[in-house]
């Protein structure tokens, strides 16, 4: 088989893309994790962002996040909106004093060239009320399109960062159809190839998001969902409770995988349209507690850097 | 005399953000030099996205000498008096003190204590990090490895370098001297992030601008704002079109770029059919780009202008094509969103009914809480269209029009495109409501109910729209009193000033006749006061039979008879919650009323004279104000305010020897002896019986020039009579002369709060 940059190329693969992220990142550092084996609806709950962001330990990372959004499901009809999707995130404890200058050159490593595009940081705050946290940044905007989001971490489940991280999570289906210049994603190439051996995103995923679309408003099994809920909440707590000993925790990983199943339950419900929009906060509420207790857990482990 | 230059360099500053901080800036050096002695000639202050700046100019180059004289003990006092003056002026001993001597000869120690005052220099190494410590922005971060310690620098966000020069204009200046959050204040900043990235050695304020504008940096944003609207203007000229001007979005882009550039960008011409408002809040809100009017068709264009922060090296054509791309997405999400809310609603279209009342279905069963204390969006609905349908007949206008449009007003509220832009409410009901068939005027209401928005904002003059929109306002300004959420100083969360205002406005701008206890209780009438959740599931309606309201209503019918001098004992908490409301909301209106004719220029004193009568039909208090400030102006008015301050001054004077209301009884015309009296007496009779016609027939200039015919005879009663009469019962009979003078001048104005 011969070998084709292409498949590599930033602009012109949807894989090579991550890839060249991926690399960006390792050379500045940063631990290149893959994706969290839970569903979730963002890069922020991966406990590499959640949990590490809390404690006064150094960390780096960056991965690749599946992120799952049940409402913005759209039967693969809408040229933007996808129910699946992914994110790079990267983590940086604390943040560094050049960290906008990293992310700029992690666009130009990608092709985005400052001189040609037009880059903006436009204030958006970020806050999470499921996990309880929040910090201030920007969205980032090329040429008016939003590819990023950037995030000084104030406060992680209800804990203040100290020190803060430094956040930055790439919306890599809209980068890939910025650099690919295509304005429909299923339209993105996937591996760079041409003719029959091209493979676009549309090849990958469409099939998926009709079938996830129907299954997230129509079939998702509403009764079931409400008990795995409860059981996921439920599940969290004991788990809590039975690694607590003294002024150290031994279990708060298994618990907080229980705390983003309550949330992904939570969020297929609403987009069965069954929560009304009081029992949303208080759902919302019972989710926040669990990261919470998961957070104040996390500062008890070697994790945090209480030890060594 | 010598100048400061003061920037901070950060990472990008909310736009929002900026002029606030540019502003606080400035005061809070400025003061904190005033404060210690120092004044200066000028000071401005300036924003960026990534900067700002302040620039004194004329600033002394230290802090005026002080001193101070101390009294001390006498001569001979206890050692501890002594050393305790010592310590406490700072002398050594007390050969420093000087000696003076009293009235009554008795010697004490005086300490001459003279402080230096201090270079200005060394007061700005102590102000500015000061001031960068403790400024107050909105919402402020921690950053970085400090972040871990105890205390850290907080910024809005991440400050990377200071400049703080100071010295007079012929030397070279010099560098104040402090550090904060582990940066040092310096001569270095930096230009365009992008256009001129590196390090920038500046002296002065001079020097500072010069080199950021080489550097790409316009550091003003007036003139950015300037440079960006020229440029629109120009480009959309180029085109034949012309530019939709928007104010807000013209600060708020001044406030992004450091640099601006105005590109133009193209959609599909199809997206046309979407509503102008919609396209316009798609663009604006998402993208922050300029609307263009093609003059052809009076309606929008297919291009827009957007501000790019940089001059790119293919003169935007990357730019301009990227922004293109993304408002053709957005669009395509408007589009369909506006197709969306004309179609059935699934779960909703079983009923058969048009789209817009699917819609308002919907805003039922969500139960939407309007307020946790009133009740959902569906309940308020509800008592609008009671409300409406009550008020339409006293403002002409069609009472099952003004209910369909209440039944309508907030459906628009669940529809996609409202959701996503909600400044379009009203506006869409509108449309939806045109399209479903709706009659014009019930279509029109819809939009205008929210009217007027603000001072400049036009009020509604439909009768079908007058009432719906007096209906939603009295029972939002009702509602929350009853609860007591009232606007408290700055706070005023549910904007409740505004709609107090729109009431006001949109009575007096239509010249309607309506009481505004009346439009109290009227509204309260059908308010919820007290829901709680077992009534819930109810409707307002079915709320209205439960024994809490009748409490009110009957509350409200029992005062009425009081009112009329029937004695009815009042009773229950709802009676007096009914009343309370009443009472604080009329005065909360009067108070608006004031200012509102304040800010249109009337005068505040003749506000006091025919607000002192009290009454609640604002028609006619603006046009009794009217009236007296036109009489005012005349000789006559002029010279009978006069004759009445003469008289009230007499009788305020008298009425402290002979106690209030001495003079009260109406004066003899036996005791009437001077021909003046008897004239002005006889002038009296016929004036106030005018006055009084005149005013039962609204007529306030015929009252005020009947008034006036007693000009005369009053000149005449001071120039001859001799009020204060030998004979007692001369004296007080002329003193109730003149009192039931007051009385008659008090029928059109208190005249005793005219000033001048």
């Amino acid at each position: 088989m011969t070998q084709n940059p292409s498949a590599l190329d930033p602009k012109k693969s949807f894989q090579g893309l991550i890839l060249t992220l991926q690399t960006f990142w390792a050379r500045q550092g940063a631990v290149v994790l893959q994706p969290y084996d839970m569903e979730v609806g963002a890069g922020t709950f991966h406990p590499a962002t959640t949990l590490r962001s809390l404690g006064k330990k150094p960390w780096k990372a960056a991965y690749v996040q599946p992120s799952r959004r049940p409402k913005d499901g759209r039967y693969g009809e809408n040229p933007n909106r996808l129910q699946h999707y992914y994110q790079f995130q990267v983590i940086l404890k604390p943040s560094p004093d050049n960290l906008q200058d990293l992310y700029l050159q992690s666009l130009a490593a990608i092709g985005v060239d400052s001189v040609l595009h037009d880059i903006r940081f436009v204030e958006d705050d970020w806050e999470s009320p499921t996990l309880g946290a929040w910090g201030l940044g920007w969205e980032c905007w090329c040429d008016g399109m939003e590819v990023s989001q950037f995030t000084y971490f104030q406060q992680v489940a209800g804990v203040e960062c100290s020190p803060v991280s430094g956040e930055l999570t790439y919306g890599l289906e809209r980068l890939a159809m910025y650099v690919q210049g295509v304005e429909n994603v299923y339209d993105l190439n996937f591996n760079g190839l041409d003719g029959d051996a091209r493979i676009s995103y549309g090849d990958v995923f469409l099939q998926a998001e009709q079938e996830y679309s129907r299954h997230n408003f129509e079939a998702a099994d509403v009764k079931k969902l409400f008990g795995d809920f409860e059981r996921a909440e439920a599940e969290c707590k004991a788990l809590l409770a039975f690694g607590e000993r003294d002024d150290k925790h031994l279990m708060v990983l298994p618990a907080y995988d229980q705390c983003v199943k309550a949330s992904h339950a939570f969020n297929l419900l609403d987009a069965r349209g069954v929560i009304s929009v009081t029992e949303r906060q208080s759902y919302i509420l019972r989710v926040r507690e669990l990261a919470k207790a998961c957070g104040a857990a996390w500062l008890k482990t070697d994790g945090a850097g209480l030890v060594g | 005399m010598s100048d400061l230059l003061f920037e901070l360099f950060s990472e990008e500053i909310p736009a929002r953000m900026q002029a606030q901080a540019a502003a606080d800036l400035k005061k809070l050096v400025t003061d904190a030099l005033v404060e210690r002695g120092l004044l200066y000639e000028a000071a401005t202050s300036f924003a960026t996205p990534r900067r700002l700046t302040l620039h004194i100019v004329g600033l002394p180059p230290s802090q005026p000498d002080q001193r101070e004289e101390k009294k001390g003990p006498r001569v001979g006092a206890p050692e501890a008096a002594v050393a305790g003056f010592l310590k406490s002026a700072g002398l050594a001993s007390l050969d420093e003190a000087r000696i003076d001597t009293d009235k009554k000869g008795g010697q004490f120690y005086v300490a001459v204590i003279e402080k230096k005052g201090a270079p200005t220099l060394d007061v700005l190494a102590e102000i500015l990090p000061a001031t960068i410590k403790n400024f107050p922005w909105p919402k402020s971060m921690r950053w970085g490895a400090a972040s871990a310690e105890a205390n850290p620098l907080r910024w809005v966000r991440p400050l990377h370098a200071i400049v703080a020069t100071f010295g007079p204009e012929t030397e070279e200046p010099e560098i104040v001297p402090f550090e904060v959050g582990g940066i040092k204040a310096g001569n270095v900043t930096f230009g365009h992030r992008f256009l001129a990235p590196g390090a920038l050695k500046v002296r002065r304020f001079d020097d500072y601008v010069s080199k950021l504008y080489d550097a790409k940096v316009v550091l003003d944003p007036a003139r950015r704002r300037d440079v960006i609207l020229h440029d629109c203007k120009d480009l959309a000229f180029a085109q034949g079109l012309e530019l939709v001007e928007d104010e807000g979005l013209l600060h708020e882009v001044a406030g992004l770029v450091e640099w601006p550039v105005v590109l133009m960008g193209e959609f599909d011409a199809g997206f046309l059919d979407i509503p102008g408002e919609v396209i316009r809040a798609t663009i604006r809100a998402n993208q922050k780009c300029f609307v263009l009017r093609d003059p052809a068709t009076g309606g929008l264009a297919n291009k827009f202008l957007l501000v790019s922060n940089v001059l790119a090296s293919d003169g935007g054509k990357a730019i301009a094509a990227g922004n293109g791309r993304v408002v053709r997405a957005r669009l395509s999400d408007a589009l369909y969103f506006w197709q969306t809310d004309q179609g059935p609603l699934p779960d909703f279209s079983a009923s058969g009914k048009p789209p817009l009342d699917q819609r308002l279905e919907k805003l039922r069963a969500l139960n939407i809480v309007f307020h946790a204390k009133l009740g959902t969006q569906g309940q308020r609905v509800d008592r609008i269209i009671a409300l409406a349908r009550e008020l339409a007949p006293k403002v002409g206008a069609d009472p099952e029009k003004a209910a369909r449009a209440s039944e309508l007003a907030k459906a628009d509220l669940v529809t996609e495109v409202v959701g996503e832009f909600p400044e379009t409410q009203g506006l869409m009901g509108r449309r939806y409501a045109e399209l479903q068939g709706e009659d014009a005027e019930v279509a029109a209401a819809i939009e205008e109910h929210y009217k007027p928005q603000g001072p400049t904002d036009r009020i509604p003059n439909a009768p079908v729209s007058v009432a719906v929109a007096l209906a939603d306002k009295l029972d939002t300004l009702v509602g929350f009193w009853a609860i007591d959420e009232k606007p408290t100083g700055s706070k005023d969360p549910f904007a409740l000033r505004r709609a107090a205002l729109g009431v006001i406005r949109i009575i007096l701008e239509n010249g309607l006749r309506l009481r505004l206890a009346d439009l109290i209780d009227g509204a309260l009438a059908w308010h919820l006061t007290e829901p709680d959740p077992e009534i819930d599931a109810l409707s307002a309606r079915e709320y209205l039979m439960t024994v809490k309201h009748l409490d009110i209503a009957v509350g409200l019918a029992k005062r009425r008879r009081t009112e009329r001098g029937e004695i009815v004992a009042p009773t229950g908490e709802g009676y007096l919650r009914a009343a309370g409301v009443e009472g604080e909301l009329k005065a909360f209106f009067a108070d608006r009323l004031k200012i509102d004719l304040r800010d249109r220029g009337a005068r505040h004193d003749l506000l006091d004279a025919v607000f002192a009568l009290g009454g609640d039909d604002l028609v006619l208090i603006v046009r009794r104000i009217e009236a007296l400030d036109a009489f005012l102006k005349t000789e006559d008015g002029a010279s009978l305010l006069a004759g009445y301050k003469r008289a009230a001054n007499i009788l305020k004077a008298e009425e402290k020897k002979d106690g209030g209301g001495a003079f009260e009884a109406a004066p003899s015309g036996d005791l009437l002896v001077e021909a003046e009296e008897r004239a002005l007496f006889a002038a009296m009779e016929t004036a106030t019986a005018e006055a009084d016609a005149a005013l039962k027939a609204e007529n306030f200039e015929a009252a005020m020039q009947a008034l006036s015919t007693l000009r005369a005879p009053t000149d005449a009663f001071f120039d001859k009579v001799t009020v204060n009469a030998d004979k007692p019962e001369l004296r007080k009979n002329r003193l109730s002369l003149l009192s039931k003078l007051r009385r008659a001048i008090h029928l059109v104005a208190d005249f005793s709060r005219i000033g001048g």
